[in-house]
C-alpha cells in the first residue's frame, strides 16, 4: 500500500492484479458516484419539498396572520390585513391544492413567489446563496490556513509543547460562543486597531471579519482532526520505514505524510462546508451578512412557505453536491477507494 | 487599513451619509417597506408634517376644505417631477391613494367616498367630516410613485419617487443607496449621497457607529447607549417618541373582567424598576397611556399610575381572591393562572415580560410567558383566546394619534381593536371618538378637541383596558462630522436634507 503512495503519478500506478486499466476503472467509478448521487438528488428534492410543506402546515398558529406580520410589521399587522393576505394567497384552499400547485410549478423549474416579499423565490435564493458561499469558502480558507499547518506540526510531535498549546487554544476557541467571539474580534480589530470594517457586506474587506470569526471557530476542531490524522500517520510503520530508508523529515512528510493525513481531513472539511452552507445564522445576523441561514430563519418566522420549500430544496441538493465532491476528492487522493469500488 | 476612518467616498469623490437601522428592506411595496424610502426622502406624500405636528405642503402645494367639510381639494406642486424626468400628474396621485386604501394601509381608516383627478390636483370626497385625513395622507403607504415603478402585474419593481433624493442602487433585503436628484424643485441638499443598511443586531449597529462605519445609527440598545455616551467618535441624540409598551388585557376574561383586578395588576407593576433596569432610564416609566410627546392626548392633570403591591393584594382580596397553598391566588375552584403573549421583534419586550411575570407572582398571580409572532396577538384577539398581550403600540404611525386610537377603541360593541381594547367599551370614549374627526381645528374647535381627548385619556386611566408599562425613547448615534442632525419624533424622515458636513 505504501508503495503505491510513493508514486507521484497515480493513474499510471497499475497494480499487478489489475486486469483493466485503472483509468477505465476511475471513469466508471466517477460515473457510478455521479449516478448514485444523481438519484439521491431526485429523492431528496421530492422528500424535502413535500416534507417542509407538510411541516409548515402542521405548525400551530395562523399562516395569514404570520405572513401579514412579516409583510407589514408589528405596527401595521391587523385582522383586516391578515384577511387580505388570506384571500391573495388562497390560504383558505385545501392544503392538497397548494401542494399540487407547488409540484406542478416545480416540474417547470419554477419555485414560485415569496409570500412575504412577493419576489421570485429563485432570485432570492441565488442572491443569498451567493453571499453564503462566499462567506463559507472564505471561512474554510481561514480555517485551513490555521488548522492544517498547526495541526500537522502538532501531530508530528504528538505530546510536545505545540501539541499541548494548540489543544488549549482549540478548547478555548471551541468553548467561546460565536456571537461573543465576533463581538470580541470587532471590538479589538475594528474599533481599537481600526484594521477592518465591523459589519455590512458591501464595503471592501467586509468579508474579513465574519470569515475570521467563523474560521477561528472551525479551526478549533479541524486543527485537532489534522493533528490526530498526522499523529496516526507518524506512528505508522510505512512512515517509520520512509525515514529509516534515509528520507529527510521533510521528504517523508511530503511524500508519505500529507497525502495519508489528508483523507480524514478532507472528509471532515466536507462536513464543515455543509455546516457553513447551511448558513451560520448567528454570524450572518451579527455581521449583517445577507446569507441563506438568516433568510431561512426569517422565512420560518414569517411562515413564508414557498421560500422555505425552495430554500430547503436547494440546500438539500447542495448537500448532495457537496457529498459528491467530497467522494470524488477522497477517491482522487486515496487509490484504495478506487480499487475497492472498482472491484465491486 | 484606512477604510473605515473616512466616510465612504464614491467615484465622484462625494462623501455619503451611511444610515444603519434594524429595518429590513424585504419589499419595494409602499404598503410594506415604503417607510424606508420616505425616511430617506426618496418618495413623497401629498402632505408632510413639521416638528410641531402641523401639516405642511409636500407634493400638494396647498389644500382647501369645502364648507360642508366633505370635499378636500389638493393642488399639486407645479414643478414636481419624478426621478425619471416625467411630471407628477393628478392621475398618478389618485392611483397611489387608491392603492393605499388597502387593508394594511392607514387610509382605510378614512370614510372616503371617492378620489378623483382635477386639472391641477386631486379631490377627495368623504361620507362624513374627517379632520385627521391630512395625517393619514402623510403615511408612507400613501407615497406617490411614477408609473414606470410598476411591473405589468402591478407589483413594484423600481422606486421612482419625486423626493430630493433618487435611488442609485437597490440591494434588497439589506441595502440601498441614494444621490441628490438634480431635478428637485426645492433647494439642493448639502448632503449629496447617502445609503441605508439594515443591521439586525443592536450591538453591531453601535460598534459600526463607534468604528466610523456609519454616520447615523438608529435603534440602539440601552447597554450600548451607556457605552457610546463616553465615546469621542459619536454624538448621541435622543427624543421620546409616541410609543407605549402596554398590556392588552382581555376584559372579557372571567378573571380580568373586574376593573378592581385590572387596577391591582397595574399597581403590582414596578414601572420605575423596569424602566431603570431594562431601559436604563427611570423617566420612561409610564404614568398614563399617552406619553408626554403626544401633545393634546397626554394630560399632566391625570393621577399617575404607581406601584403599590399592598393595595394590589387588598384589591384582589376584595374581588374574592385568596392565596392558596402554593402562594397563588384562588377563588373557589379557580387558580389565578394566565398566559401573557408577546413577540421578540422589539428586543426589550420578552425581557419586560419576564419582569412582569415576577412582579405578578409577588401578588399571587401565576403568569406563563409565551414569546411568539406579533401576528399571534391580533389572532388571539379574534378567536378570544388571549388573556394578556404585551405589545408596543405606536400612537405616532401618523402625526395625529386619532389614526391609531380610533382603531384601538372602535365603535363595535365591546369587540375592541386588534391592538386595543378587548371585551371592553365605554360610551363616553365611543362618543368622543365619533365627535373628534368632525370637530374643526380652529380656536373654538381646538378647545373642544382638547376636552374630548382628555375625556378619552381619563376613561382609559380609570378602566385600564390597556395597562401602560413604559414609554419609549428613540436614540441615534451620529458622527460628529455631520451637522444639523436631529430626530423626527414621528419617525417619518431621517432629515438628510437638513444636514451638512462639518469638514
Amino acid at each position: 500500500m505504501s508503495e503505491s503512495m510513493n508514486e507521484p503519478s497515480l493513474p499510471l500506478a497499475a497494480s499487478p492484479v489489475q486486469h483493466t486499466p485503472l483509468r477505465w476503472r476511475t471513469t466508471s467509478l466517477v460515473g457510478r458516484i455521479l449516478l448514485q448521487r444523481g438519484l439521491q438528488a431526485l429523492v431528496v428534492a421530492a422528500l424535502v419539498g413535500t416534507l417542509s410543506f407538510l411541516m409548515m402546515r402542521m405548525l400551530p398558529g395562523d399562516t395569514a396572520f404570520r405572513v401579514a406580520a412579516a409583510r407589514y410589521g408589528f405596527d401595521m399587522v391587523s385582522a383586516a390585513a391578515a384577511e387580505a393576505v388570506r384571500a391573495e394567497l388562497g390560504l383558505a384552499l385545501p392544503w392538497t391544492d397548494a401542494l399540487l400547485r407547488w409540484w406542478h410549478h416545480l416540474l417547470q423549474f419554477d419555485l414560485g413567489l415569496s409570500s412575504v416579499t412577493g419576489a421570485p423565490v429563485i432570485d432570492e435564493i441565488v442572491h443569498q446563496l451567493g453571499h453564503t458561499l462566499r462567506l463559507a469558502v472564505a471561512a474554510l480558507a481561514v480555517s485551513c490556513a490555521i488548522a492544517v499547518p498547526l495541526g500537522f506540526a502538532a501531530g508530528l510531535r504528538a505530546g510536545g509543547a505545540l501539541d499541548r498549546g494548540t489543544l488549549v487554544a482549540s478548547v478555548l476557541l471551541r468553548a467561546m460562543p460565536p456571537f461573543v467571539l465576533g463581538i470580541v474580534l470587532v471590538t479589538v480589530l475594528a474599533i481599537e486597531w481600526n484594521l477592518m470594517p465591523a459589519g455590512g457586506h458591501h464595503v471592501h474587506g467586509a468579508l474579513l471579519m465574519p470569515a475570521l470569526t467563523l474560521g477561528l471557530g472551525l479551526a478549533a476542531t479541524s486543527m485537532r482532526v489534522a493533528r490526530n490524522a498526522m499523529a496516526s500517520v507518524a506512528e505508522a510503520p510505512y512512515f517509520a520505514f520512509a525515514r529509516v530508508k534515509g528520507l529527510t523529515d521533510g521528504q517523508a512528510l511530503l511524500r508519505h505524510g500529507v497525502r495519508n493525513a489528508a483523507i480524514p481531513l478532507v472528509a471532515y472539511l466536507g462536513v464543515q462546508l455543509v455546516y457553513l452552507v447551511e448558513g451560520v445564522v448567528v454570524i450572518e445576523t451579527l455581521f449583517a451578512w445577507p446569507g441563506i441561514g438568516h433568510a431561512l430563519v426569517h422565512a420560518i418566522f414569517g411562515r413564508d412557505v414557498p421560500m422555505i420549500q425552495g430554500t430547503a430544496l436547494v440546500m438539500g441538493l447542495m448537500f448532495v453536491a457537496l457529498n459528491t465532491l467530497v467522494d470524488l476528492a477522497c477517491a482522487w487522493i486515496d487509490p484504495r477507494v478506487r480499487l475497492a469500488r472498482g472491484r465491486r | 487599513m484606512a477604510h473605515t476612518s473616512a466616510p465612504a467616498s464614491t467615484e465622484a469623490g462625494e462623501r455619503a451619509v451611511r444610515v444603519i437601522g434594524p429595518w429590513e428592506l424585504s419589499s419595494l411595496d409602499p404598503l410594506r417597506n415604503g417607510y424606508l424610502f420616505s425616511r430617506m426622502q426618496v418618495t413623497e406624500t401629498l402632505v408632510d408634517f413639521d416638528a410641531d405636528g402641523l401639516p405642511t405642503p409636500a407634493l400638494a402645494a396647498r389644500w382647501q376644505l369645502s364648507a360642508d367639510q366633505l370635499t378636500w381639494r389638493f393642488t399639486l406642486q407645479p414643478g414636481a417631477r419624478f426621478h425619471d424626468g416625467t411630471p407628477v400628474r393628478p392621475a398618478h396621485v389618485v392611483a397611489a391613494l387608491e392603492r393605499a386604501r388597502h387593508a394594511a394601509g392607514m387610509l382605510r381608516v378614512a370614510p372616503i367616498a371617492d378620489i378623483g383627478a382635477e386639472p391641477d390636483g386631486i379631490r377627495i370626497v368623504l361620507t362624513r367630516p374627517f379632520t385627521p385625513l391630512l395625517a393619514l395622507l402623510s403615511h408612507s403607504s400613501a407615497q406617490v410613485l411614477a408609473p414606470a415603478s410598476f411591473a405589468p402585474d402591478g407589483n413594484v419593481r423600481a422606486i421612482i419617487g419625486s423626493g430630493p433624493y433618487r435611488i442609485v442602487d437597490l440591494e434588497p433585503p439589506q441595502r440601498f443607496s441614494i444621490a441628490a436628484f438634480d431635478g428637485w424643485r426645492g433647494m439642493a441638499p448639502a448632503v449629496r449621497r447617502a445609503s441605508y443598511l439594515s443591521v439586525g443586531r443592536a450591538e453591531m449597529r453601535a460598534l459600526m457607529a463607534e468604528g466610523g462605519q456609519a454616520e447615523l445609527a438608529y435603534g440602539l440598545d440601552p447597554g450600548s447607549i451607556a457605552r457610546l455616551a463616553t465615546s469621542p467618535n459619536v454624538r448621541l441624540h435622543a427624543v421620546t417618541i409616541p410609543r407605549t409598551t402596554a398590556l392588552k388585557v382581555n376584559a372579557g376574561h372571567p378573571f380580568l373582567a373586574d376593573v378592581a383586578v385590572r387596577r391591582a395588576l397595574s399597581l403590582a407593576i414596578d414601572r420605575r424598576g423596569i424602566a431603570t433596569a431594562i431601559l436604563r432610564d427611570p423617566a420612561l416609566a409610564a404614568t398614563q397611556l399617552f406619553p408626554p410627546s403626544l401633545t393634546g392626548w397626554h394630560d399632566d392633570a391625570l393621577p399617575p399610575l404607581h406601584f403599590d403591591s399592598a393595595t394590589a393584594r387588598a384589591l384582589l382580596a376584595q374581588s374574592g381572591w385568596q392565596p392558596g397553598a402554593d402562594g397563588i391566588l384562588r377563588r373557589g375552584d379557580a387558580r389565578f393562572a394566565i398566559t401573557l403573549r408577546t413577540f421578540p421583534d422589539r428586543p426589550e419586550l420578552p425581557v419586560i415580560a419576564t419582569a412582569l411575570q415576577e412582579q405578578f407572582r409577588q401578588v399571587g398571580i401565576a403568569m406563563r410567558v409565551a414569546v411568539g409572532n406579533s401576528g399571534d396577538i391580533p389572532f388571539a384577539h379574534r378567536d378570544g383566546s388571549l388573556d394578556i398581550g404585551l405589545m408596543s403600540r405606536n400612537y405616532g404611525v401618523v402625526p395625529d394619534a386619532f389614526g391609531t386610537v380610533s382603531q384601538d377603541f372602535p365603535p363595535n360593541g365591546n369587540k375592541g381593536g386588534d391592538w386595543g381594547a378587548m371585551g371592553w367599551a365605554d360610551p363616553a370614549v365611543t362618543r368622543a371618538l365619533a365627535a373628534l374627526p368632525s370637530t374643526p381645528a380652529d380656536a373654538d374647535g381646538g378647545q373642544l378637541r382638547g376636552r374630548l381627548r382628555r375625556q378619552i385619556a381619563a376613561t382609559l386611566q380609570r378602566d385600564l383596558p390597556l395597562i401602560p408599562v413604559v414609554w419609549y425613547r428613540q436614540t441615534l448615534a451620529a458622527s460628529p462630522r455631520l451637522g444639523g442632525v436631529s430626530i423626527d419624533p414621528f419617525e417619518r424622515s431621517y432629515r438628510l436634507t437638513q444636514m451638512h458636513w462639518h469638514s
